[in-house]
């Protein structure tokens, strides 16, 4: 019987048990499925594919931070090492340091961003011309827009010695020249500051649509017990807006892991003096795989951070279910 | 009506005072500033003359305008039209297939009849949970699939992603009725024939969406490029703007700690007009794009807010 060499074992025992003259895929549930929903099957195959080789194989791939890798040998037969390479990358001050940057960036990013986004928007609520709010809005929100590269320009034409600073600053307002790439010290407030300064409009859009949703009664009946604009704000929007804060807030916390590439990358534009403060999990990975082809080294701080970020994202989201339960993602 | 009318003058004895108003008008017009002075310095440096720009410096207001950076790049288009050309064939070819691939994967996980939805729902969803991570990644590229300096490594990887098929997922179970598909079942339609004529006219509002977020995901892409581009024939217009920067960059730092001072700066290199020019040619279509499309791009925010 040719067709029995390709089924699954579960339909084995399905035909076993209930020996009967029905052909093969009816008997099995997930033949059967896939026989009745052919067209379905047949549609999602391509996308399927593409998200088995372009994600799972790279899982499975993290063998290789417990292995010797080689291009030769490849994933399967290079040799093991087990955990030589954890015990490498975590001897090593660069462990501790790019951990530490990744989450204090992370943490200053979540705060003000929160921060930020809620008062700009809260601000543009208030002004008495709709024109004009829509206007300020669209205006923030164009750094969004922007790649890390462009903004990687628009960084250097401050702080580059013959720079806006350096040049024109520096002369109007009496300042020191700085060289601001050999300066790592700085470079926490700078990345910072770009930060906002290019994801603050993204915040705004999604708290103004949290301020659109309030019902405007809410409003009226403040009014006429003669609530102030800031009461108001106190006492209505703010309430309103805390659930969708926490949720936001912790589910950022559960990516406190991972950082954005291009911000850490681009922005210091790979200067080595600035790595102390600049370097993180993201960045270190990188430099460590193409720079100095340590694959040992790149490989198991990129499980590292597989595997705690999996872990904060799961912990992030049993939180949200804890406190909203509606806004979980899972 | 009525109450429409009573709604705006509570509203209108409810704004904040004019001072207030003026104050915040002031602080935002300032923050306003804020976002656009610095493209405005960049396209300030790139019409200034050279010289000039090695004694004064960077400014707003340049002491002696020259348009020879531009002149340089118009005569030397082949380079710039190639990474624009690479640049738009991933952006169009790349959208097209998250759009299509991205549909093609949602709509049977939206499916209440197709049995395996929830396997489906969280085989695409793992992927924002844990990934493999760069490394296994890279060499899975290089090695194995050997995309090294090819198109395809600059498009595959950004056509699935998990937040757009559980937007569109999420789309489609609210929008598009069951009872639809089934009378267009009982019609005779195969199911091909739904998917074509009846869920893909009725979800233009989620495609607009994706096409969005995934052509600017593609525009303004350079870490692909980083990764499995070596050879500049198929550099992208970013990743050019990228080693313009950079090479320039080096020169600097080079020549900087060769003479021990901080300010000595790039005076005497070259081409520092140049790099902003290419600059403004590669922010150009966004910013002017950006009145046209930031609307619909906030509207889909406000799609993607629905719990996935």
């Amino acid at each position: 019987m040719p067709e029995s060499v390709n089924i699954t074992p579960d339909a084995n025992v399905v035909a076993e048990t209930a020996p009967n003259k029905k052909p093969i895929w009816k008997r099995s549930k997930f033949l059967k499925e896939l026989s009745t929903n052919k067209a379905l099957f047949l549609m999602m195959l391509p996308p399927f594919l593409l998200i088995f080789v372009n994600y799972y194989l790279p899982m499975f791939g993290v063998i290789i931070a417990f292995k010797n890798f080689n291009y030769v040998d490849g994933f399967l037969r290079s040799p093991w090492a087990g955990l030589q390479n954890f015990r490498f990358l975590f001897m090593s001050d660069a462990a501790w340091r790019i951990t530490r940057n990744t989450i204090l960036y992370n943490l200053a990013f979540i705060a003000l961003g929160l921060i930020f986004a809620l008062l700009f928007a809260l601000a543009l609520n208030e002004l008495t011309s709709r024109l004009a709010a829509k206007f300020y809005q669209s205006v923030i929100f164009l750094p969004y827009f922007l790649s890390w590269v462009v903004v990687a320009y628009l960084v250097l034409a401050f702080l580059d010695p013959n720079g806006f600073y350096n040049k024109t600053l520096t002369k109007i307002l009496h300042l020191p020249t700085v060289d601001w790439y050999a300066s790592p010290q700085y470079w926490p407030f700078i990345l910072v500051i770009v930060n906002l300064w290019k994801n603050v409009g993204y915040g705004i859009v999604i708290y103004t649509s949290g301020i659109a949703g309030i019902d405007p009664e809410y409003y009226e009946a403040a009014v006429l017990d003669g609530a102030t604009k800031l009461q108001q704000i106190r006492y209505i929007t703010i309430p309103f807006l805390v659930p969708f804060m926490i949720v936001t807030t912790i589910i950022n916390l559960g990516n406190i892991f991972r950082s954005d590439f291009g911000l850490f990358y681009q922005v210091p534009m790979q200067q080595g003096l600035l790595a102390p403060t600049t370097e993180v999990l993201d960045t270190y990975i990188y430099k460590a795989l193409i720079m100095t082809g340590d694959l040992g080294m790149s490989s198991a701080a990129g499980l590292y951070q597989s595997v705690v970020g999996f872990f904060t994202v799961l912990f992030a989201n049993w939180a949200v279910s804890k406190i909203s339960p509606e806004n979980r993602i899972f | 009506m009525k109450l429409g009318k009573k709604k705006s003058s509570t509203l209108r004895i409810n704004s904040v005072s004019p001072s207030v108003n003026l104050a915040l008008n002031i602080f935002f017009s300032v923050y306003c500033l804020m976002c656009i002075a610095p493209l405005v310095l960049i396209f300030m440096v790139s019409i200034t003359d050279q010289t000039s720009l090695a004694i004064n410096g960077y400014s707003f207001f340049p002491s002696k305008i020259s348009f020879d950076a531009y002149k340089y790049l118009f005569s030397d288009l082949g380079k710039l039209f190639r990474s624009y050309g690479i640049t738009i064939f991933t952006c169009v070819v790349g959208t097209f297939f998250c759009v299509l691939f991205t549909m093609l994967y949602a709509y049977p996980i939206s499916r209440k009849s197709f049995k395996y939805r929830n396997f489906f729902s969280f085989f695409i969803f793992f992927t924002m949970l844990f990934q493999g991570g760069l490394v296994p990644w890279y060499i899975l590229y290089t090695k194995y699939l050997r995309l090294q300096n090819n198109l395809i490594a600059l498009i595959m990887p950004a056509v699935m992603n998990a937040f757009y098929v559980l937007v569109t997922k999420t789309f489609f179970s609210i929008n598009i009725p069951d009872s639809v598909l089934e009378a267009a079942r009982i019609d005779g339609a195969s199911e091909f024939r739904i998917f074509w004529q009846i869920v893909i006219p009725m979800s233009t509002p989620v495609i607009a969406t994706i096409a969005l977020f995934s052509s600017l995901n593609y525009w303004n892409d350079w870490y692909l490029c980083l990764l499995y581009i070596n050879d500049p024939k198929y550099y992208n217009l970013q990743y050019s703007m990228y080693q313009a920067l950079r090479s320039l960059q080096f020169l600097t730092s080079s020549l900087a700690s060769a003479s021990g001072n901080v300010s000595s700066s790039l005076a005497n290199v070259p081409g520092e007009t140049l790099r902003m020019a290419m600059a403004i040619l590669g922010i150009g279509p966004i910013v002017f794009a950006y009145p046209f499309f930031q609307r619909y791009f906030i509207k889909g925010l406000t799609i993607g807010a629905v719990k996935g």
